[in-house]
C-alpha cells in the first residue's frame, strides 16, 4: 500500500525550482514528491507556515573514532545535559559533542534532515559506519581522509598519475566514501616525522617526498575531476588559524585550475596581518576570489561564542591550540594516514581573536555576491554545535540584532572588519539556500535540497515568526522520507535515514600495487581493510560521472 | 520543635535517588505531598512514601532516621535549612549545595558534597572517597562552604577544589588534594600518598608527618600563624581533643609545590 501525504496552504521556499515564497502545495506519496495524490492522502495545513526542503549540513563532524574520543574526553559536558527518550525515541547525552542517537534527533530539531561527516581516516571508517547507522532520523555520508595517505604521496612523488587516480577510487569504494577530504596536506606527514613541524608555504617541498602540497591538492582534484566524483575535493587549506594564511588560501584555490573545488570552513583561513603577529581580518581577499570564480564552493565555517571542540586531522593545529589552552587534549597518528587532534574550546566574546573569528564569518557571509556557493556551517563542533544554527541565520536575517550583538564583542577586534558597515540581511531564500538547496547542489545530490518532482520528501515546516531564531529553532513539521518524525514539535515517530555514498570505478590491478604496501606497513591485514558492501546497513549510490 | 521527620520504613534493595530531600522542595508542601515526591529506585519511579513515613511539620528541618546507606543524593543542590541524619548516608550527599547544613550521625558513602559551593555538611562517623571533590571531567570541584568529617576519609578528598574547606578529623586516603587549584585541607590524622598531586595554589595541613613527591620542595620549617585561626575555630566544632595547644604553637615543614604546575601550592607537615 503507498503511503499519501499532502501539505496544503504553506508558503513554499524552494530556489531550486524559483519558488520564492509562493503558497502551494506538495504532494508526497512513498518517500518521494509527486505532483498529485489521491484524495484519501493524509493532509497537513500548513496555513501560515513556511515550507522548505529538508536542510543539509555540507560539513560536520558527527560521527567515528574522533568523535568518540572526544566524547569520552568530555564527560563532565554530558552529565549536564541528559537528552531523554520519549515514546518514541531513545536516549543520549547532548553537550557540544552529543551521542550518536542525541546528534540524529536534535539535527532533526533543527530542520536537517541530511548531515556530512567531513573527515574520516579510512582505517577508522568501519567505526564510522556504524555510528552513522546509529544515527536516527538524518541520511549522512563522509568524506575519506586522503591528503596525508603516505601510499597515495609515494605515487605522486613517482610521477605515476594513473596509478593515484585509480588508488583513490579503490579507497572511496573499499571505504564506501562519499567523497575525499584534504586536511593540511603533507603536514601530518612531517608532524610524525620532525617535532613539532608544519608546513608553512604550501610552495615549499613536503620533506622527503620533494613535492609541493600544491602540487599534491593540484592532482587530487584532477583524480576528483576524471572520476566525476559529485562532490569535489573537500579541502581544508594548510596553516589553519595562522596569521597572514590568505595567501595559503589563494594559492589553494589557484591549484585547482577552474575544476570544482570545495574550500572547507574557509572562516578559519581568512586571516590577514603577518605571521606570528595579532591576525586581522582578510576576508576581503578571499571573499572577492571566490565571488570571481565559480568553480569554488565553501562553507563558512562560523564561530559562535560557547562551548566548542577542536576536532580535526591537523595533528600540528591541535598542538598550538593546546599551547593556548594548556587544557586537556588528545593528539593521535593514524598509520599510514592521518593525524588527529582534539581540544575542548571555550570561544569568549571578550577575546580579541575569537571576536574577531566571529565576525570574520559574519563578512563572509555579508560579502558573498553568491549564496549557492558560500554555505551555512560552524564545522561543527570546532566553531561551535550545530545547535547554534538557529542564532546564527537570525544574526544573518536581523540586522539590528545583528548590530546590537556587536556591541557585545571586543571592540578591537570589531575595528578590523567591515561588519559595522554592513546592512545586508538575509531573505528566507537566500537562507533555503545556503542550508539547504546550495549544499545539495554543491554535493552533488539531485534528490536533496529541493521540493521539485522526484525529489526526496525530506521536509521542514516552520511556523512563521518575526523572531527567525525561535523560528528555525522548532519546526513544526519534519518529513523524512514522507515519514512524519516531528509532529507540531514533537516526535511522532523514530526513522532511520540511510548511508550516502559513492562508487567510482577502478581497474581492480591497482588492489595489486597496494597489498604489498599494506603487508609492509600496515597494522591490518590487506584482505580484512576492505569494508563488504554487506555490510552495510540502508545505503544509496549516487552515482559517478567519470571523464572519458 | 518544628520540623519535619522522615523514617526509612522499607529498606531500598538498590539505591535511592532522593535529591527531594531538600528543604526547598519540602516547603509549602503537606506530608502526603511529600510522600507523594517522585524518587527513582534503581529505574522504577516511585514515592518517598514508599520508603518514608513522614511526621511532623515544617520544612527548615528535616530529620531522618534509618540505615540510608543505600539512600543517594540527599540534600542535592540544597540552599537553605538543615538536614539531620541519625544513621549512615549514601553517595553524593549534598552534591552542589550552596547554602544551609547537613549533619550525619553516622557514616557517609563516597561523594560528600562533590562541587557544592556554600553551606556546610558534617560527617559524625567515617567517609568514603572522593570528599568535596569535582565529578569526572571537569576543572573546578567545590568553589566554597565546608565539610567537616570527624572520621577517617578515604582517597582524593578535595579534589579540584577552588576554594572552601576540608577539615578530616581521622586519616586521609591517597591523593589528597590532587588538582586543587586553591582553598584548604586539613587532615589532623595521617595523609595517605601523593598528596596534593597536580594542586597549583591552596594549602594542605596535617598533624602528622606525610610522604612527599619529589615534585613537592621543602621550603622552611616555621610557624604559620593562619593556623591558630583555624585550629581554634575547629576546637569550638567538635575536634577540641585532636587538636592539642602543641599544634596551635608549634612550627610546621612547610613543603611547595606541585612542581609540574605553578608550585604555588603548599603542604604544612606538623614539626613538633
Amino acid at each position: 500500500m503507498s503511503s499519501e501525504l499532502k501539505i496544503v496552504n504553506g508558503r513554499v521556499y524552494d530556489p531550486a525550482n524559483n519558488i520564492d515564497g509562493k503558497i502551494q502545495d506538495i504532494f508526497i506519496r512513498d518517500g518521494k514528491i509527486v505532483d498529485s495524490v489521491s484524495s484519501s492522502a493524509t493532509k497537513i495545513d500548513a496555513h501560515g507556515m513556511v515550507v522548505m526542503p529538508g536542510a543539509v549540513d555540507i560539513h560536520c563532524h558527527i560521527a567515528g573514532a574522533k568523535v568518540n574520543l572526544a566524547r569520552k574526553l568530555q564527560p563532565e559536558d554530558h552529565r549536564l545535559d541528559v537528552h531523554p527518550k520519549t515514546a518514541h525515541t531513545r536516549s543520549g547525552t547532548g553537550g557540544v559533542v552529543p551521542s550518536t542517537f542525541a546528534t540524529g534527533y536534535r539535527y532533526a530539531t533543527m530542520g536537517y534532515t541530511t548531515a556530512m561527516e567531513a573527515a574520516v581516516p579510512p582505517i577508522t571508517a568501519r567505526h564510522t559506519l556504524e555510528e552513522l547507522d546509529d544515527t536516527p532520523v538524518i541520511d549522512k555520508g563522509f568524506y575519506v581522509l586522503l591528503g596525508n595517505n603516505a601510499f597515495l604521496l609515494k605515487l605522486l612523488k613517482e610521477g605515476r598519475k594513473k596509478e593515484f587516480k585509480e588508488a583513490i577510487a579503490w579507497w572511496i569504494d573499499s571505504v564506501h566514501a562519499y567523497t575525499l577530504k584534504l586536511v593540511n596536506v603533507g603536514a601530518d606527514e612531517l608532524w610524525k616525522g620532525r617535532k613539532n613541524a608544519n608546513i608553512t608555504n604550501v610552495n615549499d617541498n613536503i620533506d622527503h617526498y620533494n613535492i609541493t602540497p600544491t602540487h599534491v591538492i593540484e592532482s587530487f582534484i584532477e583524480a576528483a575531476h576524471e572520476l566525476g566524483l559529485p562532490h569535489p575535493p573537500h579541502v581544508h587549506c594548510n596553516n589553519l588559524g595562522h596569521s597572514g594564511n590568505i595567501s595559503t588560501t589563494l594559492d589553494t584555490m589557484k591549484a585547482a585550475q577552474g575544476r570544482r573545488v570545495h574550500m572547507a570552513h574557509i572562516q578559519f583561513h581568512s586571516f590577514g596581518g603577518e605571521v606570528n603577529k595579532d591576525a586581522v581580518s582578510g576576508v576581503r581577499s578571499i571573499i572577492d576570489y571566490v565571488n570571481e570564480n565559480e568553480n569554488i564552493t565553501t562553507d563558512v565555517g562560523q564561530v559562535m561564542f560557547g562551548k566548542a571542540t577542536a576536532m580535526t586531522a591537523d595533528a600540528p593545529l591541535a598542538w598550538m591550540l593546546r599551547n593556548v589552552k594548556m587544557n586537556k587534549w588528545i593528539n593521535a597518528d593514524t598509520e599510514c594516514e592521518s593525524g588527529c587532534g582534539i581540544i575542548p574550546f571555550t570561544y569568549q566574546d571578550h577575546i580579541y581573536t575569537h571576536a574577531l573569528q566571529w565576525a570574520m564569518g559574519l563578512e563572509l557571509f555579508l560579502h558573498s555576491k553568491d549564496p549557492w556557493r558560500v554555505l551555512l556551517s560552524t564545522d561543527h563542533p570546532n566553531g561551535g554545535s550545530f545547535m547554534s544554527y538557529p542564532t546564527l541565520i537570525k544574526l544573518l536575517m536581523d540586522s539590528a540584532y545583528r548590530k546590537e550583538a556587536l556591541s557585545y564583542v571586543n571592540q578591537k577586534a570589531i575595528d578590523q572588519t567591515s561588519l559595522r558597515e554592513l546592512d545586508r540581511e538575509y531573505t528566507l531564500s537566500e537562507i533555503a539556500i545556503i542550508t539547504r538547496a546550495g549544499p545539495a547542489r554543491a554535493l552533488g545530490l539531485k534528490n536533496k535540497g529541493h521540493l521539485g518532482v522526484g525529489a526526496d520528501a525530506d521536509i521542514t515546516i516552520y511556523t512563521e515568526e518575526d523572531d527567525k531564531e525561535a523560528m528555525f529553532n522548532a519546526p513544526r513539521y519534519v518529513i523524512k522520507d514522507g515519514v512524519t518524525v516531528i509532529k507540531n514539535h514533537e516526535f511522532a515517530t523514530d526513522h532511520k535515514g540511510k548511508l550516502l555514498h559513492t562508487k567510482p570505478g577502478y581497474n581492480a590491478d591497482i588492489s595489486q600495487e597496494i597489498e604489498p604496501f599494506f603487508e609492509d606497513y600496515y597494522s591490518v591485514k590487506f584482505n580484512n581493510y576492505a569494508i563488504s558492501e554487506d555490510y552495510l546497513h540502508d545505503h544509496e549510490v549516487i552515482p559517478t560521472h567519470p571523464k572519458a | 520543635m518544628s520540623a519535619t521527620h522522615l523514617k526509612l520504613h522499607t529498606a531500598p534493595e538498590v539505591p535511592l535517588e532522593t535529591e527531594v530531600i531538600n528543604p526547598t522542595v519540602f516547603a509549602n508542601l503537606s506530608q502526603s505531598g511529600i510522600e507523594n515526591l517522585n524518587v527513582m529506585h534503581g529505574n522504577d519511579k516511585c514515592h518517598l512514601g514508599d520508603f518514608f513515613k513522614v511526621t511532623g511539620k515544617g520544612a527548615s528541618e528535616i530529620h531522618i532516621e534509618g540505615d540510608l546507606s543505600g539512600v543517594k543524593l540527599i540534600g542535592a543542590g540544597m540552599s537553605e535549612g538543615k538536614i539531620s541524619v541519625e544513621g549512615d548516608v549514601g553517595m553524593h550527599l549534598g552534591v552542589g549545595m550552596s547554602g544551609g547544613e547537613i549533619i550525619v550521625n553516622g557514616n557517609a558513602g563516597d561523594w560528600v558534597g562533590p562541587e557544592m559551593s556554600g553551606g556546610r555538611i558534617i560527617i559524625k562517623k567515617n567517609a568514603g572517597h572522593m570528599i568535596g571533590s569535582a565529578y569526572r571531567g571537569q576543572s573546578t570541584g567545590i568553589t566554597g562552604g565546608e565539610i567537616f568529617i570527624h572520621g577517617n576519609a578515604k582517597n582524593e578528598v578535595g579534589s579540584a577544589m577552588r576554594r572552601g574547606l576540608i577539615v578530616v578529623g581521622g586519616n586521609a586516603g591517597d591523593f589528597t588534594g590532587v588538582n586543587m587549584l586553591a582553598g584548604t585541607i586539613i587532615v589532623l590524622g595521617e595523609l595517605g600518598i601523593r598528596t596534593g598531586a597536580g594542586m597549583k595554589r591552596g594549602s594542605i595541613v596535617s598533624l602528622q608527618d606525610a610522604p612527599m613527591l619529589p615534585s613537592f620542595d621543602y621550603s622552611c620549617t616555621y610557624h604559620p600563624l593562619f593556623l591558630r585561626l583555624y585550629f581554634s575555630r575547629l576546637r569550638a566544632n567538635g575536634f577540641k581533643r585532636k587538636i592539642q595547644d602543641q599544634h596551635i604553637t608549634g612550627k610546621y615543614k612547610r613543603y611547595s609545590g606541585d612542581g609540574i604546575e605553578l608550585n604555588r601550592g603548599e603542604v604544612l607537615l606538623f614539626a613538633g
